[in-house]
C-alpha cells in the first residue's frame, strides 16, 4: 500500500476542475504546511482517492466518483492557492 | 504557457497508435494520433483507458516521452524526429512491460498501429520542467522513471535552454537502458550522464553493481549549494530512498519532486 505522489491524482482531480489543482499550493488544517499538492501522498487503493499531507500524514482531501456522481471531501485544507499569471 | 493553465474539465479522447519502437527486450515507445491534443509540458504524463469487450476497464498512468511542437508550428518532419518534437497532434509514450500486467503487456507486447485506445491528458503540473526555469536541474531517474526526465532532457534541446543539466539513471542492467543511442549521442553532446546499474554491469565498469547511495549523489549530482531543482522518478522504493538522500544532502525540499510509480502496472 505504497503511496504515490500528490501528481497521481490530477487526472482524477482534472475530470472535476478546470485546472490543474496540484500545481496549486495547499494550506493543511492541521499542521499549517503549505505544499503544492503535488507533493502530497496520493492513495488510490480505496474505494476513492486520498491526498494526505506529506507534512504531518492528515487527509487533505478526498475524492469519491460513483457512476453519476462525485464526492467531493476538502475537510483538511484550509485554502487553495492557484497560480493565474499569463505565462 | 497559458494554454496549459486553464483548459476546461478533461475529458476521454481517443488514440490511434501510429508507429510502435522497440526501445529494450520488455520496453516500446508507442506514437500517438491524438486529434484536439492540446499541447503538453515536458514531465506531464496521460493516463491510458483499456476498454474490454465485456466493458470492463483499466486505466493506467504513463509519462509523456515527447516534446511537444510550439502552437501553430507545423508537423515534424523527417528533420525533427532525431529530437522527438511530435506534431501538435501526436505523442509519444514509453512502457515498460510489467510482469502479469494487464495494461502494460498489451500496450509493450501486443498494441500495434492503426489500434485504438482512450487518453486522457495532459496532467501535472507539478513534476514539469518549463524552458522558462533557467536554473540547475538535476534528473533522477529509476527504471522506465527516466521517461519524464527524457522529455525534460528534449525539451531542453528543442528551446536551446542554456539551464544546466544532469541525468543520473539507474537500471537493473546494461540491456535494460531506454533511449540508450539517445542519451549516448547527448551525452556526446555535453549532457553530463551518469549510468548506475544495480545487477549487472559491463566489461571493466568501474562501479560495481549497487543501488544509488550518498557517495554517488554527493560525486555525480549538482550540490545543494547550487540550488538545483531536482526531478526524480522511478518505483517507489527508489523514489524515497533517493529523496531521503537528497534531503540528507541538505537540498531544498521544495526542490525536490518527486514522481512514484505504484505496484499497479
Amino acid at each position: 500500500m505504497n503511496p504515490l505522489d500528490g501528481n497521481a491524482a490530477a487526472g482524477e482531480l482534472r475530470t472535476i476542475f478546470a485546472v490543474d489543482v496540484t500545481a496549486a499550493m495547499g494550506q493543511c488544517v492541521g499542521c499549517g504546511q503549505t505544499a503544492p499538492l503535488g507533493a502530497a501522498r496520493a492513495y488510490q487503493q480505496a474505494p476513492g482517492l486520498v491526498l494526505r499531507c506529506s507534512g504531518c500524514d492528515a487527509v487533505l482531501l478526498r475524492v469519491v466518483a460513483g457512476p453519476d456522481r462525485t464526492w467531493l471531501d476538502g475537510r483538511g485544507l484550509a485554502y487553495l492557492q492557484f497560480d493565474t499569471s499569463p505565462s | 504557457m497559458a494554454r496549459a493553465a486553464v483548459l476546461g474539465r478533461l475529458t476521454w479522447r481517443v488514440a490511434t497508435v501510429s508507429a510502435v519502437r522497440d526501445e529494450t527486450a520488455t520496453a516500446r515507445t508507442l506514437v500517438l494520433d491524438v486529434p484536439g491534443w492540446p499541447g503538453h509540458e515536458a514531465g506531464q504524463h496521460v493516463d491510458v483507458r483499456l476498454t474490454a469487450p465485456d466493458g470492463y476497464t483499466a486505466v493506467r498512468s504513463y509519462s509523456i516521452a515527447s516534446v511537444a511542437a510550439e502552437p501553430g508550428a507545423p508537423t515534424a518532419g523527417p528533420g525533427a524526429s532525431a529530437d522527438t518534437v511530435t506534431g501538435g497532434e501526436q505523442i509519444e509514450i514509453t512502457v515498460e512491460q510489467v510482469e502479469d500486467g494487464e495494461v502494460s503487456t498489451y500496450l509493450a507486447g501486443v498494441a500495434g498501429a492503426g489500434d485504438q485506445l482512450e487518453v486522457r491528458g495532459p496532467i501535472g503540473g507539478w513534476f514539469a520542467w518549463r524552458a522558462t526555469q533557467s536554473e540547475p536541474v538535476q534528473l533522477i531517474g529509476g527504471g522506465s522513471g527516466v521517461v519524464p526526465l527524457m522529455a525534460m532532457v528534449r525539451a531542453r534541446a528543442a528551446a536551446a535552454s542554456p539551464a544546466p543539466f544532469r541525468l543520473l539513471y539507474s537500471t537493473r542492467r546494461p540491456q535494460s537502458v531506454i533511449y540508450r543511442s539517445e542519451l549516448e549521442r547527448r551525452a556526446a553532446d555535453g549532457l553530463p550522464l551518469t549510468l548506475v546499474y544495480t545487477r549487472a554491469v559491463p566489461p571493466g565498469w568501474s562501479r560495481p553493481p549497487g543501488r544509488v547511495d550518498a557517495a554517488l549523489l554527493a560525486s555525480a549530482t549538482f550540490p545543494p549549494s547550487e540550488m538545483p531543482t531536482c526531478y526524480v522518478c522511478g518505483p517507489t522504493p527508489f523514489v524515497e530512498a533517493v529523496a531521503d538522500q537528497l534531503l540528507s544532502a541538505g537540498h531544498d525540499p521544495g526542490r525536490v519532486r518527486t514522481e512514484r510509480f505504484g505496484g499497479l502496472s
